[in-house]
C-alpha cells in the first residue's frame, strides 16, 4: 500500500486487480494474431466512395461484430473480404485485405477458392431448392471428391456443428426450403461450415428470424470460434454485445472506432460511437 | 456523457426522472440528517419522532428508484454512459438509504442520551463539527452528482480522512470523558454511537462520489489509492 492511500483514510484498503471487475478489459483486438490484415481499404460503387481508408486488424478465431446505421459500409466491407463485389464491373476495391500473405483485392487466385475457405451467410436464407443432403453436398462436391460413406460422414458432420442435426437426421431427402427460417439459416451456416473455411462471414444472420432461433444462431456463433475466425454484421446492437468479442462502428464508410466489445459498450472512446450506441442524435 | 438528446424523447424523460428523484431523496436524507444532529442537541422529542417517520420516505425512495432502474434496464438495454448511469443510480441509492438510517439511528440515540440528562450531550461541539463535515460530504456528493463534476466528486473523497480523524478526536475525547467520570459512561457509548453514525455517512457520500466518478470517466475507483484516482480524472 502507498502512503497516498494512507492520507485519504487510516483504513487498509484492498487493491483490485486491474482486469477484474467493472474496469475489466480484454486484450486489444491488434495484440492478436490477425486473420485478415486490411490496409488502405477503399471501395467504390461506381463514382460513389463507399469505403474509406479502412485500416484494421480481424483476430484469428475470434467473433469481430460491425455495427453502424444503414448504408454506413459494414456490409459493403464483409463484400469485399470475399470479393463478393467482383459480380459488378462498376464496383472496385484499392487498397489491402491480407490473408496468409496474399491480398485479397489484388489476387490472382480464383474467386470460388476464396469463397472455400471465405463462407458467407445472408441476412434472408438463401438454402438451394434440393433436399437438405444436397444443399450441404453441393459445395463439398466442387472442392473435394469424397466417397458416399465419406460425403454422408461430411453432411452429418457439418449439420451436428450448425446445431440442426437432431432436426433433420431423419428428413434429408425433404427440401431444404421445407425448414423453418430458423432451421433454414443454421442449413445455411451447416453448408457454409462443411467445405470447411477458414473464415465466416455472417450478414445480419439473425434479422429475419423469431428470438428462439436468434438464440440457437447466437449460440452457434460462440460454438463456432473456436475453429473458425467469424465476423458479423448486425443492426441489432445487443447482438454484437452478446456474441463478439470485438466491435468495429462505421459511419460514412469510415472506421470510427475499434476495440473490445465490452469497451464499446460500456466505455467508448469516441463521443460519435456513443452517441450511436445510447441512441442520440449524432 | 452523451453529446445530444435521446432520439427516444421517452428514455430521455425516463432517465431525467430518475435522476431528479435520486436528487429529492439526498435532500431528504440531508434534512434528515440536520434534523437528527439538531434533535441530539436539544433533545427535541418531536423532531426524534419526525427523523424515525421520515425514514420511512427514505425507504420509499430506494425501493421506486431501483425500480425505475430496473424498467429502463428492461424496456431500453442502456449502453455505454447510460448504462454507467442506470448502475451507479441503483448503487447511489442504497447508500442515500443507509445514510438515512444512520439518521434515524442518531435520532434514536439522542432520544436514549436525553433520557439520561441533558448534560451528557456536553460532547456536542465536536459531534456538531463531525456532522457538518459529514452533511458537507452529502451535499457536495449529491451536487457532484447533478452537475456530474468529477473535480468536486474527488474533493468528496478527501474530506473522508477529515472526517475519520474528526471521529477519532472525538472517540479520544468520550474516553477521556468516562475515564474521569464513570457515572456518563451509559452516555457516552451512546455518543459514540452518534459520532460512528455520523462517520459512516461520511462513507456513504464517499460511495456516492467514487460512482459519480464512474458515471463520467468509465472507471471504477472503489478501493483504490487517491493518488490513483487523481491520476484517472486527470485523464480525458
Amino acid at each position: 500500500m502507498d502512503t497516498s492511500t494512507a492520507a485519504v483514510s487510516a483504513r487498509p484498503r484492498i487493491q483490485t486487480p486491474v482486469r477484474e471487475g467493472r474496469n475489466a478489459g480484454a486484450v486489444a483486438p491488434s495484440e492478436l494474431k490477425a486473420k485478415l490484415k486490411i490496409n488502405g481499404l477503399n471501395f467504390y460503387y461506381g463514382g460513389f466512395h463507399a469505403l474509406k481508408n479502412i485500416t484494421m486488424d480481424i483476430p484469428e478465431r475470434k467473433v469481430t461484430a460491425f455495427i453502424g446505421p444503414s448504408g454506413c459500409g459494414k456490409s459493403t466491407l464483409l463484400r469485399t473480404f470475399n470479393r463478393m463485389y467482383a459480380l459488378y464491373p462498376e464496383q472496385r476495391a484499392e487498397g489491402e485485405i491480407l490473408m496468409d500473405g496474399d491480398n485479397l483485392v489484388t489476387t490472382r487466385q480464383d474467386v470460388s477458392l476464396i469463397r472455400a475457405k471465405i463462407g458467407m451467410v445472408f441476412q434472408k436464407p438463401t438454402p438451394f431448392p434440393m433436399s437438405i443432403y444436397d444443399n450441404i453436398a453441393f459445395g463439398v462436391r466442387l472442392f473435394e471428391s469424397l466417397s458416399k460413406r465419406e460425403m454422408d460422414d461430411r453432411v452429418e458432420w457439418a449439420l451436428g456443428r450448425a446445431a440442426i442435426w437432431n432436426e433433420v437426421k431423419d428428413k434429408l431427402s425433404q427440401s431444404g426450403q421445407s425448414l423453418s427460417g430458423g432451421q433454414q439459416q443454421r442449413l445455411c451456416i451447416a453448408r457454409c461450415i462443411a467445405i470447411k473455411p477458414e473464415v465466416l462471414l455472417l450478414d445480419e444472420p439473425c434479422s429475419a428470424l423469431d428470438p428462439i432461433s436468434t438464440a440457437k444462431v447466437e449460440e452457434l456463433i460462440h460454438e463456432l470460434k473456436s475453429d473458425y475466425t467469424v465476423v458479423i454484421v448486425t443492426h441489432n446492437m445487443q447482438q454484437a454485445a452478446r456474441v463478439s468479442d470485438y466491435t468495429a462502428y462505421m459511419y460514412l464508410g469510415e472506421l470510427i472506432e475499434y476495440d473490445v466489445t465490452d469497451t464499446i459498450f460500456i466505455k467508448p472512446k469516441k463521443a460519435a460511437t456513443e452517441d450511436y450506441i445510447t441512441g442520440r442524435f449524432g | 456523457m452523451g453529446t445530444a438528446e435521446h432520439i427516444s424523447k421517452q428514455f430521455e424523460a425516463d432517465l431525467d426522472t430518475t435522476r431528479t428523484r435520486v436528487l429529492q431523496m439526498g435532500g431528504l436524507v440531508e434534512a434528515q440528517i440536520l434534523a437528527a444532529i439538531q434533535a441530539f442537541a436539544t433533545g427535541d422529542a418531536t423532531l426524534v419522532a419526525q427523523v424515525i417517520e421520515n425514514d420511512a420516505r427514505v425507504n420509499g425512495y430506494e425501493v421506486a428508484i431501483d425500480g425505475a432502474c430496473n424498467h429502463i434496464v428492461v424496456k431500453r438495454q442502456p449502453a455505454a454512459s447510460d448504462l454507467r448511469l442506470i448502475m451507479a443510480i441503483s448503487k447511489i441509492v442504497t447508500d442515500l438509504e443507509r445514510s438515512g438510517d444512520e439518521a434515524e439511528k442518531i435520532a434514536r440515540m439522542a432520544a436514549k442520551i436525553h433520557e439520561h440528562g441533558a448534560h451528557h450531550a456536553q460532547r456536542f461541539p465536536a459531534i456538531r463539527h463531525a456532522a457538518q463535515i459529514a452533511v458537507k460530504m452529502l451535499r457536495q456528493a449529491l451536487d457532484a452528482f447533478a452537475r456530474l463534476d468529477v473535480a468536486s466528486a474527488a474533493e468528496v473523497l478527501k474530506e473522508d480522512s477529515e472526517l475519520d480523524a474528526e471521529f477519532r478526536s472525538v472517540l479520544r475525547q468520550l474516553i477521556t470523558y468516562m475515564m474521569e467520570d464513570p457515572r456518563t459512561i451509559t452516555a457516552s457509548l451512546e455518543t459514540v454511537w452518534v459520532a460512528k453514525a455520523i462517520e459512516r455517512i461520511g462513507d456513504h457520500s464517499k460511495n456516492i462520489a467514487e460512482q459519480v466518478i464512474y458515471i463520467v470517466k468509465g472507471t471504477d475507483v472503489r478501493h483504490t489509492s487517491f493518488a490513483d484516482i487523481e491520476r484517472e480524472i486527470a485523464k480525458d
